[in-house]
């Protein structure tokens, strides 16, 4: 008993540098003018777009595996996914257990249209694909978001497992050997092809960029708002006037288009889908990148979506056990850092431990002291 | 739909029924106790099931037993009561270790500072995949199954019923579970530390104020919730004989099935979703084809939670869900 508080009391300084290790940055970055943060953001978009062309030393994976390929065939597609469990989990506050189920949704439809049984294009199936998966999100979510908490986790856990294990038991989606020779991505001049993988990256950097831009808009829009007070507090919000029915089944929509569409990107750039693919780990990796980053927060995901996807692939020991890995993070970020890595702040208070949170405004470095600051209120806190 | 196979394979689908039954229902205790007393999903009680599946597996691994009656020399009826002791006490030791240990490191410390519940099941959630992989990682077969030992011969018939044969095996399943489960509620219901179990339960505020030692109790509810854990282990490893690093895991979900269908917190309601969940699961198997049975169970815990969220007999250990 004593340990535990003795150790609380080593922890929590090294728990306040941690959690102020990003604020003067995020403070710098906000006292800048609109077109100095443009500029930056522009750069860094087109240092993004160059990655595999540069190829950089460190960042590049290790012999024999194909930089570009992961880029462009894991690292865009786990960062788009943890986007969308992220309005999910993050701005909406619901658990989803099964967000491979949406995932795989979208890799079938795509599969389906474009192989197994009609052979459109590839960017044909892409909008069809994506509609079905935002349908099929409306139907698992209409009768469950009435579900609180872990109830709705457990449900969705078994929405996940039976889209799996019906896509593995079904002839016409081709049962446990899956769908092969799904079709590549073409336009006029580009050539999608398994050695020269850059394009993909291109073409699903620009998407996942256009999602971004689409998610930021919405955060911070009316929707986005109803989103924090459904989140913070559901009776309260309801009583506030909030909706909050609708814009939970609008949070899970739009949650399960996106991993829809990131699913067709993945059949797209694979050209082969199998059950297997799609199981519970899977979900529980994505829900690891949106936690590890930090939930609710946009930035937040694509570090986690990113850390999830890329570490594996460029330390390629960590790839058998990673699993293991993200349990034991999950276990310690909601220890020491529930917000995850670069959480919002107002996540952060929300989850911080009452002995941490200021009380007192004016109280240095408290978040009260910084919300004074220009640039620091409002809703901005993706 | 195949109602023939159905009709043909009634009444041994029910007899296997009662016995996948009384280990969900065993196993759904776990899930029931530390929900009721701590609102809190123990989304790794799958892991610590598993851990007493390789208890029981070290033991006999330890003794060098293979097969005992069967195949093997015959060991006498005292010897073989002995060694099935020995490893129902290790497979209960185990899983309540990892119980207790798990609420420790995983759970206290959020509890300390009244953390949100999605903070406690995203910890959990990482908590079960730490200890499923690390027996995938670190085990001698890795991924693969651990084929075992049949304790006893599957194959011996106790009796039939209707023309389905009921194995000792299976038989011992039943009423090792009734036996656990009988013991359990005589603790909660009649001891003094089963009082403070249900006083903390329905109010953790007031208990704590009329004086219940709330860490003690969280302790001794998971304490219970892993002996239980371990003795589903040893039962269903007697009729199943094979484990995995996963082996947990469906069967997990598939307990708390049992916990909420009976209702959640509710003791008897483990043991009536347990039976409902086991038998009702075969019967599927029965008309559909074996390959759906796992999403029968998930298809009754949707269906469950949608029209009766409170279960079949509702939550009595604690309040009512907020």
């Amino acid at each position: 008993m004593n340990l535990t508080a003795e150790f609380q009391n080593l922890v929590r300084p090294i728990r306040r540098f941690w959690s102020d290790l990003f604020a003067p940055l995020r403070r710098a970055w906000a006292r800048q003018p609109k077109p100095v943060r443009w500029a930056i953001g522009a750069i860094g978009i087109a240092l993004l777009y160059l990655l595999p062309v540069i190829n950089p030393p460190i960042i590049t994976t290790e012999p024999g595996v194909n930089f570009s390929s992961v880029l462009g065939g894991t690292i865009v597609l786990y960062v788009l996914v943890a986007l969308g469990l992220n309005v999910v989990v993050g701005m909406a506050g619901m658990l989803d257990l099964g967000y491979a189920g949406f995932y795989a949704v979208g890799a079938y439809v795509c599969g389906v249209l474009t192989s197994k049984h009609a052979s459109w294009p590839w960017i044909a199936s892409l909008p069809v694909a994506v509609l079905v998966t935002m349908l099929a999100g409306v139907i698992l979510g209409s009768p469950t978001l009435r579900l609180r908490g872990d109830y709705l986790a457990i449900v969705t856990l078994g929405f996940g497992e039976i889209i799996r294990i019906v896509a593995k038991n079904v002839d016409w989606l081709g049962a446990a050997e899956g769908i092969s020779n799904i079709k590549r991505p073409v336009f006029d001049q580009w050539e999608f092809d398994v050695i020269n993988t850059d394009p993909y990256y291109w073409l699903y950097l620009t998407i996942t960029i256009g999602v971004v831009f689409l998610l930021r808009r919405l955060v911070n829009s009316r929707v986005g708002r109803a989103w924090t007070a459904i989140r913070e507090d559901e009776d309260a919000a309801e009583l506030m006037g909030v909706p909050t029915f609708k814009f939970k089944l609008l949070a899970f929509a739009i949650g399960a288009a996106i991993g829809g569409l990131a699913g067709v990107l993945f059949a797209g750039k694979n050209g082969l889908i199998y059950p297997t693919t799609f199981d519970i780990q899977l979900s529980i990796l994505f829900l690891a990148a949106v936690v590890l980053g930090g939930s609710g927060s946009i930035t937040g995901a694509i570090v986690g979506g990113v850390l999830v996807s890329y570490l594996p692939e460029r330390f390629r020991f960590l790839k058998e056990s990673r699993y293991f890995w993200f349990g034991i993070v999950l276990v310690f970020i909601m220890v020491f850092r529930p917000q995850g890595l670069i959480g919002s702040r107002r996540r952060r208070r929300e989850l911080a431990n009452p002995q941490d949170r200021p009380d007192f405004p004016g109280v240095a470095g408290s978040d009260l002291a910084e919300a004074v600051e220009p640039h620091e209120g409002g809703t901005r806190h993706a | 739909m195949d109602w023939n196979n159905f009709v043909d394979t009634f009444w041994q689908n029910t007899m296997n029924g009662l016995s996948l039954g009384a280990i969900y229902a065993l196993i759904a205790l776990g899930y029931t106790l530390v929900y009721g007393v701590l609102r809190l999903i123990n989304f790794a009680h799958s892991e610590i099931f598993m851990l007493g599946c390789f208890g029981s597996f070290a033991t006999l691994w330890a003794l060098g037993i293979d097969r005992i009656n069967g195949d093997n020399p015959y060991k006498s009826g005292v010897e073989l009561i002995g060694i099935l002791a020995l490893c129902l006490v290790v497979s209960m030791a185990i899983s309540a270790t990892a119980a207790v240990t798990l609420e420790r490191i995983a759970y206290r410390p959020l509890r300390k500072r009244n953390a949100p519940r999605l903070v406690f099941l995203i910890s959990a959630i990482g908590a079960s995949f730490a200890i499923a992989e690390a027996v995938a990682l670190f085990g001698a077969k890795g991924r693969e199954e651990y084929g075992l030992p049949f304790v006893l011969n599957e194959k011996d018939v106790l009796f039939t019923v209707f023309g389905a044969d009921m194995t000792n095996v299976r038989f011992i399943a039943i009423v090792g579970a009734v036996v656990m489960m009988v013991l359990l509620t005589t603790f909660v219901s009649r001891t003094r530390t089963g009082r403070g179990i249900r006083a903390v339960a329905q109010d953790a505020e007031t208990a704590r104020l009329m004086g219940v030692n709330t860490d003690r109790i969280i302790f001794i509810t998971f304490l219970l919730g892993g002996l239980m854990a371990g003795g589903a282990a040893f039962l269903f490893e007697l009729f199943r004989g094979a484990a995995r690093y996963d082996t947990g895991f469906v069967l997990g979900v598939k307990s708390f099935t049992a916990a909420v269908l009976g209702g959640i917190g509710n003791i008897k309601g483990a043991l009536l979703g347990g039976i409902t969940l086991g038998v009702v699961e075969l019967w599927g198997a029965g008309l559909f084809g074996g390959r759906w049975t796992d999403v029968i169970a998930f298809v009754v815990l949707v269906s469950v939670l949608m029209f009766r969220p409170s279960g079949l007999l509702g939550e009595t250990l604690g309040r009512a869900r907020a």
